[in-house]
């Protein structure tokens, strides 16, 4: 039987949404993975500090039943300081969820109950995930959780989230949770703050809107804060700031002697440090390796010696394995498609068409295997390993040259896998300058398309060394542009202030399933429109439109002195940046371009490739994040530097 | 006194504060940013804090504050008030 699709609608919306559970926790407590461990590997996971930026969403079956999962940015406290945990706080306040998972990193209680404290003011029931016990028993802290729930009323279920430890009790928890409603009261502040706090309370009663889940005991205590997004929350209520938030605020800064926000959170610390002395015992922590490897690479001479030598090392020998693969594969198809086209009639559309499609199947093939995979396992294990981190630590001296602090180093280093994850992670940076100088920096990183592009046409044609000084002037734009924009937009930055996680083994199933989900985007997106393209462009020259855009594209050619058939070729790599290469090869009808191009040329063609357009895929997350009018200004000067080296490739050339 | 002819137990920013270290935070000097900022990563007047290490020419400082490893730019460190230890 068949149900009206309209009256199945309506039916649809009276319906109560499902049942949403959130996780919610400081950064790098294991939220994702725990996400990860029940709806399948979707949210990807790293280990450090804001690796999620984005919230994402999974449907589950349960103990019976249906349950929306959200795996959120993780906030150090419910006044968060950069715009990824703006988008937690957001939902926390939307009142989206029905129950919270606070997940907690049990090896730094003290400090994450300091955020459980300010979550159980919500009013929506928390369950309290005591996660990475294993670390904590390394660390020598014996945790009683069931103290610890006594003391905050709320239910405390232990986990391991790596190893699927504890899950099912969690979400036994939470269902009984939300039955039973809210419950537990956060452990009182001091008499003359409590006071204070009351007196607040009162006098704001009737004024929280309805649709907001907070207390008012926690619109009091974070509009003693200063938090602004609640005075706005209150403001777009009442129109202005009512007098007794100023008034209250005076009360506490006199009898305290110090900025109410600062009693505030001192009080909230001194709760947080108490519950946790109370319920945690020290045992013997085992100094294990993890230490000893932290003295060697966050060393002030010989972390830079392993900082070079792991990076240098990573891409060397992504290079080398490539190449090793990819040269064997690639003679093997050209012989095979030699052979299958040698008879049949040159000119005919369908062969011609069927050719082109099998080389852009060829070409994506000889990407993905030989560079990208390799490329992205390395960057997983970097990530999984603790070492991100490290390196921002490292580089902040350098990256301040640059205008920079430290933190900016992740979007950078994740931009060498692809540049939109690395463009989305500038949200982990405070300032909106910070943002637009660190997504111009993201954006000129040599993401692996163009490390393709770099290495598998001027390194294969011209040489390595080629290679890395395409890769070396590559470094220098990003750090030029950084230096530049800095000087233009000058602004005292209060500097790096990061949690560094210790170093954690990252998993083989983890890495293989973080690859997997970014290569994803390659292989569903990217390697259709390959083949697309390579249709296309024998569609086009089968009927003669080339020429046209080649004709229209001829400045372009003529300044970096390339065949003119060379113009159609860089209308693809706005697409994909690898595409340039694979439809030079097309259109020169050669996977050895140096019989065709003179090596000045091919050069030119390299330098302009990899710096003239962020593909449409960056471009899109550049809108999202910094703007439509900051975008187009990027671009623009992407093109700039492009054509200007490009045209510099060719007057060095012409000098010597 | 020091090398650096500070006296022992005596208050200076962290920023000059040397690898290992043992202090005690007596003091956030700056605006509602910096304190929110400083407070929320765990690090309030009174606790003790260890200085593990610092990244070479002026480079950030590794504490260890409440179990967790926290880097902090010099510039970060320059609003904390520590108090060393008396020698």
């Amino acid at each position: 039987m068949s149900v009206d699709p309209d009256i199945g609608a309506g039916w649809e919306r009276t319906r109560k949404r499902p049942f949403t559970l959130a996780f919610i926790g400081q950064p790098n407590c294991g939220k994702s993975t725990l996400f990860n461990e029940v709806a399948g590997y979707r949210s990807v996971s790293s280990n450090f500090p804001g690796a999620t930026v984005s919230f994402t969403e999974g449907q589950v079956r349960i103990l019976g039943r249906t349950i929306q999962l959200v795996d959120l940015p993780g906030i150090y406290s419910l006044t968060p300081m950069d715009p990824a945990g703006r988008e937690t706080q957001r939902f926390l306040l939307d009142g989206s969820a029905d129950v919270i998972v606070n997940v907690v990193d049990a090896s730094v209680l003290s400090r994450s109950l300091e955020l459980t404290l300010q979550l159980m003011e919500l009013d929506i029931p928390v369950v309290l995930c005591l996660n990475m016990m294993d670390e904590a028993v390394r660390k020598g802290i014996r945790i009683d959780s069931s103290a610890l729930s006594r003391l905050l009323g709320v239910p405390v279920v232990e986990t391991v989230a790596t190893r699927g430890k504890g899950i099912r009790a969690l979400f036994g928890e939470a269902l009984r949770v939300r039955k039973r409603g809210r419950a537990g009261r956060p452990p009182s502040q001091s008499r003359d703050v409590e006071g204070v706090i009351a007196d607040l309370e009162s006098d704001l009663r009737n004024r929280i809107p309805p649709s907001v889940p907070v207390s008012g005991r926690l619109m009091a205590v974070k509009l003693l804060e200063g938090d602004p997004d609640f005075e706005e929350i209150l403001i777009s209520r009442t129109g202005s700031l009512p007098a007794s938030v100023i008034r209250n605020r005076k009360r506490l800064e006199r009898s305290h002697g110090k900025p109410a926000d600062a009693v505030v959170s001192s009080e909230r610390h001194a709760i947080a440090m108490h519950t946790a002395e109370s319920v945690s015992g020290m045992g013997k922590p085992s100094v294990g390796w993890r230490d000893r490897l932290d003295d060697a690479l966050l060393h002030n001479a010989w972390g830079y010696l392993f900082l070079a030598l792991i990076l240098g090392g990573f891409f060397i020998s992504v290079l080398r394995f490539g190449t090793w693969v990819e040269k064997p594969m690639t003679a093997g198809l050209e012989a095979r498609m030699a052979a299958w086209f040698a008879t049949g009639t040159p000119g005919s559309l369908g062969p011609a068409l069927l050719r082109a499609a099998l080389y852009g199947f060829g070409g994506g093939l000889t990407v993905v295997v030989p560079f990208l995979i390799p490329f992205l396992l390395g960057l997983a294990f970097l990530e999984d390993t603790g070492y991100l981190p490290r390196a921002a630590f490292l580089s902040d001296t350098f990256m301040h040259r640059v205008g920079l602090h430290g933190t900016a180093v992740i979007p950078f280093l994740l931009g060498y896998g692809c540049n939109v994850p690395a463009v989305m992670a500038t949200r982990i940076l405070g300032s909106p300058r910070d943002r637009f100088i660190a997504s111009v920096v993201a954006v000129l990183v040599p993401c692996s398309a163009r490390m393709t592009v770099i290495f598998g046409l001027a390194g294969a044609t011209l040489g390595s060394l080629a290679a890395l000084s395409v890769y070396g002037l590559n470094l220098a734009v990003v750090a030029g542009s950084g230096l530049l924009l800095s000087r233009l937009m000058p602004e005292s930055t209060p500097g790096m202030l990061m949690e560094i996680p210790p170093f954690r083994r990252p998993r083989l199933k983890t890495l293989w399933s973080k690859t997997w989900i970014r290569l994803k985007d390659f292989v569903v997106v990217a390697w259709p429109l390959l083949i697309l393209g390579s249709v296309l462009l024998g569609l086009m020259d089968h009927y003669g439109w080339t020429d046209t855009v080649n004709r229209m594209l001829r400045p372009l050619t003529a300044l970096l002195d390339l065949p003119a058939g060379l113009g159609v070729v860089l209308v693809y790599g706005l697409l994909r940046k690898e595409l340039t290469m694979l439809m030079l090869f097309q259109v020169l009808g050669t996977r050895h371009p140096a019989g065709v191009l003179s090596a000045v040329q091919i050069l030119a063609f390299t330098v302009f490739v990899v710096f003239y357009l962020p593909c449409l895929g960056t471009i899109g997350a550049m809108i999202r994040e910094i703007g439509a009018r900051r975008t187009v200004w990027i671009s623009l000067f992407c093109l700039a530097v492009s054509a200007g080296l490009a045209a510099g490739v060719r007057l060095i050339s012409f000098v010597f | 006194m020091n090398r650096d002819g500070r006296t022992g137990g005596s208050v200076v920013t962290l920023d000059r504060c040397r690898r290992g270290e043992q202090v005690r935070v007596v003091d956030i000097r700056g605006g509602w940013g910096i304190r929110q900022r400083l407070h929320q990563m765990g690090i309030h007047e009174g606790d003790p804090l260890i200085v593990r290490c610092s990244a070479a020419l002026g480079g950030p400082r590794l504490i260890e504050i409440h179990g967790s490893d926290i880097a902090l730019s010099r510039c970060m460190a320059r609003h904390i008030l520590v108090e060393t230890a008396p020698e």
